[in-house]
């Protein structure tokens, strides 16, 4: 069994939490209590049928004023797979909770309201998942029922989107749209008996089936940050010293020949130690311990890859940035960059533009407002190790941290 | 040598996950802690943390809130535990917080709100400045929320509109003297994966969770054992019954449920089709009301 991390998208009142709440229901994921307390609430509420929204809305702020403020997780699983479900809200100003909850995701959920059509937000959501490389994107054409299930009305909404994504030659290789009903399930889990036009998958087939994009990761040459070092100092392993980290693309052998970035000294690997035992391969993902054949210096922060295929270390270098803070983000501003396992000051040099994620036009722009999204120069007090983001999802991302608050401010992607 | 996994399964990578943000933690902070309480999430957070730090020992101490209403035989796996992993282990008991007055119990109440207190002397008094707790998303619509860096003001107050955003595998630790961060590693993790994970690494939890004989009352629909805190009262009937435990906590709380599951493997079917929630089961202080548990987090709370 596998894992399939999905994150959702929609404007407010598209059906995005009647959505999730009707996979984990008719996947029978929703427990007897949990119903019995939706059900209790919905009838307090005077509502006509049992919002299965209430579901998914878990704070009390949100249960009053029937938004979603943040983004939360769900769990369900099915007898072929379990899914995590990033649960994101769809306002304009939460931007932010889109990226945070694209970053991880294998597939990103979009909603369309079926009167409504692709609007901004479509846009907005679809590019934003672009630009966060999500390897899928799902678009799903809620409230069919409220259109007859009409085919002409769910073709025109495809060829609007396809459309959009070719004007903006957004790089969305992976795209299905799928009509369907949340309020009613028809498409969502069971088939629903008014398309007999459609031919392809239920939603939750498609998740089920849609492959797990790992293989890509699988064949890139081997990147390792070190997290820690592993020095247990006791007599029976008096002088043992291993690396411990996540491997996070390639894989690592015993033999590999290695450099340590940024020192740029080279080693081979003598061995990949776990609790369960010495590995022959570690896979992308896996969390290992290395012991290198020479006595090299290293430490946390450091990266080991592939000696004929390193990345050059850089002091300064261009990034596109999400800005999650009130306070904008201007020239001349410090912070911290955490990469990988680095955490090092940093100043953004220059802000060159602004992104309108609508249009993907850039325009020059003297700062960075909350929310904004754009290009910018960093330069770094040592030397970082970087893949672009196109390449690397994990060695090419960055956080920004806000020095004196510890406030995570911002997210950033090398650019390649 | 092992061999060669051709594809991280969902367990691996729950394992991977977790075994990352333990590493993380015990790289950039000075005084980390463990809160162990011999319930199965936090023996499966043991667990993780023996292999994210094998073949050292564990870089950080075992906190254990006691509530006095403890079950004797998950206080002996507690300190068993410790004691196989030769690991430093740290016992806050509530009783003393109601014998200095800090607390105040009411006669016949539950001893778990009370715990907030314990927790946060604990916390304050190790001076730790990251504990790692063993809660899940799945467990309760609050949680579904949390960060796996949960940060807490110097009052360990969680401020659910005001988390910071968790992007990729980047984790921030920030913090400063007086304040820290709650660190649950076991995010992902739902109650089947916890018990796929029992089964299939062969880890030892108390018998309490396994089919067995025990004296029972029903309560508010809950089977309560018959314990020094929790006794029958006029009208309710004691009977013998084959039951298990999903969750160990306060006994004078946790109920029981009837089942046959004698084994991991027949927990986990047990799991798979069973169509209630672990608290809303067993847990008489999650029912108190639809946001019980939110208002109890944001105080400090686990
Ligand atoms: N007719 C119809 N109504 C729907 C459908 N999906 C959602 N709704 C309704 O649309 C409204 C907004 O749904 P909700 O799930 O709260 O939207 P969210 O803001 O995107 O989470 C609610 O009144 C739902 O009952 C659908 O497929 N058909």
């Amino acid at each position: 069994m596998d894992l399939l991390r999905f994150a959702t998208a929609g404007s407010v009142d598209d059906g995005k939490s009647t959505l999730i709440g009707r996979l984990l229901y008719d996947s029978k994921s929703v427990f007897q209590d949990q119903l019995e307390s939706v059900e209790r609430t919905s009838a307090d509420r005077g509502d006509d049928y049992t919002n299965l929204a209430l579901l998914t809305d878990g704070l009390r702020a949100e249960r009053e004023q029937g938004i979603t403020i943040d983004v939360a997780y769900r769990y369900f699983s099915t007898p072929v797979r379990s899914f995590i479900v990033a649960d994101t809200p769809g306002h304009v100003q939460y931007t932010r909770n889109m990226v945070t909850g694209a970053s991880t995701a294998d597939l990103a959920l979009v909603l369309v309201d079926a009167r409504k059509g692709v609007i901004e937000q479509t846009r907005r959501h679809a590019s934003l998942s672009a630009l966060l490389r999500v390897p899928h994107l799902v678009l799903a054409v809620n409230k069919m029922d409220l259109v007859g299930w009409d085919q002409a009305v769910f073709d025109g909404i495809v060829a609007d989107f396809t459309q959009f994504a070719s004007d903006l030659s957004l790089d969305l290789p992976r795209v299905t749209a799928i009509p369907l009903s949340a309020l009613h399930g028809g498409n969502v889990v069971e088939r629903a008996a008014e398309t007999p036009w459609y031919t392809g998958p239920t939603l939750l087939e498609h998740l089920e089936q849609v492959d797990v994009v790992r293989d890509e990761a699988h064949a890139r040459s081997a990147r390792f940050p070190v997290q820690y070092v592993i020095r247990p100092m006791s007599t029976e392993r008096p002088d043992y010293r291993g690396y411990a980290g996540t491997l996070s693309a390639g894989r690592l052998r015993p033999g590999d020949a290695v450099v340590v970035l940024p020192s740029g000294r080279t080693t081979t690997v003598a061995g990949i130690d776990t609790f369960d035992g010495e590995l022959d391969e570690a896979l992308p993902g896996q969390a290992v311990t290395v012991r290198l054949a020479d006595e090299v210096d290293v430490s946390r922060g450091d990266l080991l890859a592939a000696a004929d295929d390193a990345p050059t270390p850089v002091s300064t270098f261009a990034a596109t940035v999400c800005w999650m803070t009130d306070a904008p983000l201007v020239p001349g501003r410090r912070l911290l960059v955490k990469h990988t396992t680095r955490t090092v000051k940093a100043i953004v040099t220059e802000v060159q533009d602004r992104l309108d994620v609508t249009t993907l036009a850039h325009e020059p722009v003297p700062s960075l407002q909350l929310n904004d999204i754009g290009r910018v120069t960093v330069r770094s007090a040592s030397p970082l190790v970087l893949d672009p983001y196109v390449v690397d999802r994990r060695t090419g991302a960055f956080i920004l941290i806000d020095e004196a608050s510890g406030a995570t401010v911002g997210a950033g992607m090398v650019a390649g | 040598m092992t061999a060669t996994k051709a594809q991280l399964d969902q367990l691996d990578v729950l394992e991977a996950e977790a075994v990352h943000v333990m590493r993380e933690v015990a790289a950039e902070f000075e005084r980390p802690a463990l809160l162990f309480s011999g319930g199965k999430d936090s023996i499966v957070m043991l667990r993780l943390a023996e292999k994210a730090f094998w073949p050292a020992r564990l870089p950080f101490p075992l906190v254990h809130v006691d509530t006095g209403h403890n079950f004797d035989e998950v206080l002996a796996f507690r300190d068993q535990r410790a004691e196989e992993l030769q690991a430093r282990l740290v016992v806050a008991k509530v009783q003393d917080d109601i014998d200095a007055g800090r607390v105040v119990e009411v006669p016949g109440g539950l001893r778990n709100p009370l715990q907030t207190t314990t927790l946060l002397r604990a916390i304050e008094e190790g001076r730790y400045d990251a504990v790692f707790g063993g809660a899940r998303r799945d467990e309760e619509k609050a949680r579904a929320k949390e960060r796996f860096f949960s940060f807490r003001d110097a009052f360990g107050q969680w401020d659910p509109k005001n988390q910071r955003p968790e992007l990729w595998d980047l984790y921030n630790g920030r913090h400063n003297p007086g304040e820290h961060i709650r660190v649950f590693p076991l995010s992902n993790w739902t109650e089947l994966d916890v018990w796929r994970y029992i089964a299939r690494e062969g880890i030892e939890v108390p018998s309490l969770y396994y089919a067995h004989e025990r004296e029972v009352f029903e309560r508010d629909g809950m089977l309560l054992g018959v314990t020094p805190v929790s006794q029958p009262r006029e009208g309710e009937t004691v009977t013998t019954r084959t039951v298990r435990y999903r969750t160990v906590g306060d006994a004078s709380c946790t109920g029981a449920v009837a089942s046959p599951a004698a084994t991991p493997l027949e927990v986990v079917e047990e799991v798979a089709t069973t169509r209630i929630t672990e608290r809303g089961a067993t847990r008489a202080d999650d029912r108190a009301s639809e946001a019980a548990m939110e208002d109890r987090k944001k105080e400090g709370y686990f």
